[in-house]
């Protein structure tokens, strides 16, 4: 097998320049998502995955690398022990701190 | 540049997407069983899709000039029902000479629950018993972190396990130090939503080099883009990497894993050097 040594990062001012715009785009939309949720007048922010989702938001301003890790466990069940059986089909994308007490 | 898609569920996709794929420089294509989206109910089910897997879908795949490999199991998602995972499991075995079956998979986790844990355990004894190569799916959003600790600590209860035959597929940042660790290989994902952007797989390549690594597209009957491969090569362009790092990736390690069943022929590449 071959040995790779870790591929270099654009230097960050080219990095900028190229993925500037996308990302300016990606914030923009999850504001909008947000205001979207105060005019429909809802109490969206007590929903587990929209806790999760304002907690990820808070690490995009925090400094220092391994943003993208901290956020995944932000949604990530923490728990270890197997669930004793199958409760839905589907995961939801957050970890939702009530399922530990029913089960 | 040429690829091999290392998981990709054709038997959803269209003969569209096949021209497409061989059109953008798929040579070959391995197929894990999965979840058809609703629960087979009977075992007889499963002996219709593993011939559909085995004798249908290779020659669909030849007359696109893509070869087909698949892997075979009961998938995750019907993991519970311990009966069923029991019949289809003893009925996997009469496949396993199949010239395009590479071993067993993809078998996982979904919700981590113990009845999950069994009917993987079952698979991976039917693997190690019949000297299989295995393909592992691990779990999707808030369960895959869990999902995937709670994988590898059962495939090490097994002592004669070998990691560099083991596949732990649908890697992301926060589970895939503990694969590489562990001496497994692994794949990600790319998926627009639920798993890892082409630029996500650039990162995690940067962040921890390009050894056992490949990137697939999962293509299925789901929000999937079976042109996701080629996206992360253009990915790889956009930043600035070599081809020759591409390549490895989506070329060179495929072979390198795959190349350990002795069914697997290493597809020649038309940009050979
Ligand atoms: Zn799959």
């Amino acid at each position: 097998m071959s040995e790779t040594s870790r591929p270099k990062p654009l230097p960050a001012r080219e990095a900028v320049d190229e993925y500037f715009i996308e990302n300016r785009h990606r914030v923009l939309d999850v504001a909008a998502f947000l205001d979207r949720l105060d005019r429909s007048g809802g109490d969206w922010r007590s929903d587990y995955r929209m806790a999760a989702l304002v907690r990820a938001i808070g690490v995009l301003a925090e400094p220092g690398a391994g943003r993208a890790q901290r956020i995944q466990m932000i949604f990530s069940d923490p728990t270890v022990e197997p669930k004793p059986k199958l409760d839905q089909k589907a995961a939801r994308g957050a970890w939702d701190p009530a399922s530990e007490k029913g089960a | 540049m040429d690829y091999i898609e290392m998981h990709a569920h054709m038997v959803s996709r269209t003969t569209d997407d096949y021209t497409q794929m061989a059109l953008m420089g798929c040579a070959a294509i391995t197929e894990p069983a999965f979840w058809a989206g609703w629960d087979r109910s009977t075992a007889d089910g499963f002996d219709d899709y593993f011939r559909q897997l085995t004798e249908f879908e290779p020659k669909r795949a030849a007359r696109f000039g893509i070869k087909h490999y698949t892997w075979l199991c009961l998938n995750p998602k019907e993991g519970e029902e311990r009966d069923l995972a029991r019949a289809v499991v003893r009925r996997i075995p009469k496949y396993l000479d199949h010239a395009n079956v590479l071993g067993i998979g993809e078998i996982g986790l979904n919700r981590v629950t113990r009845n999950e844990i069994e009917t993987f355990k079952d698979h991976v004894a039917l693997a190690l018993e019949h000297n299989q190569m295995i393909l592992i799916h691990t779990p999707h959003l808030e369960d895959k972190h869990k999902g995937t600790r709670a994988i590898i600590q059962a495939l090490q209860s097994f002592p004669n396990m070998d990691p560099a035959r083991v596949s732990i597929d649908h890697a992301e940042e926060h589970t895939i130090e503990m694969i590489l660790d562990n001496g497994f290989w692994t794949g990600l994902t790319l998926y627009p939503q639920t798993k890892v952007s082409v630029a996500r797989a650039v990162d995690i390549i940067e962040m921890h080099g390009a050894d056992r690594v490949y990137v697939d597209s999962a293509c299925d009957w789901g929000h999937s883009v079976p042109a996701a491969v080629p996206r992360f090569v253009m990915e790889m362009r956009r930043r600035g990497h070599a081809d020759s790092l591409a390549r490895q990736i989506v070329w060179d390690n495929p072979i390198a894993f795959l190349g350990q069943c002795p069914k697997f022929e290493p597809p020649v590449s038309a940009h050979a050097v």
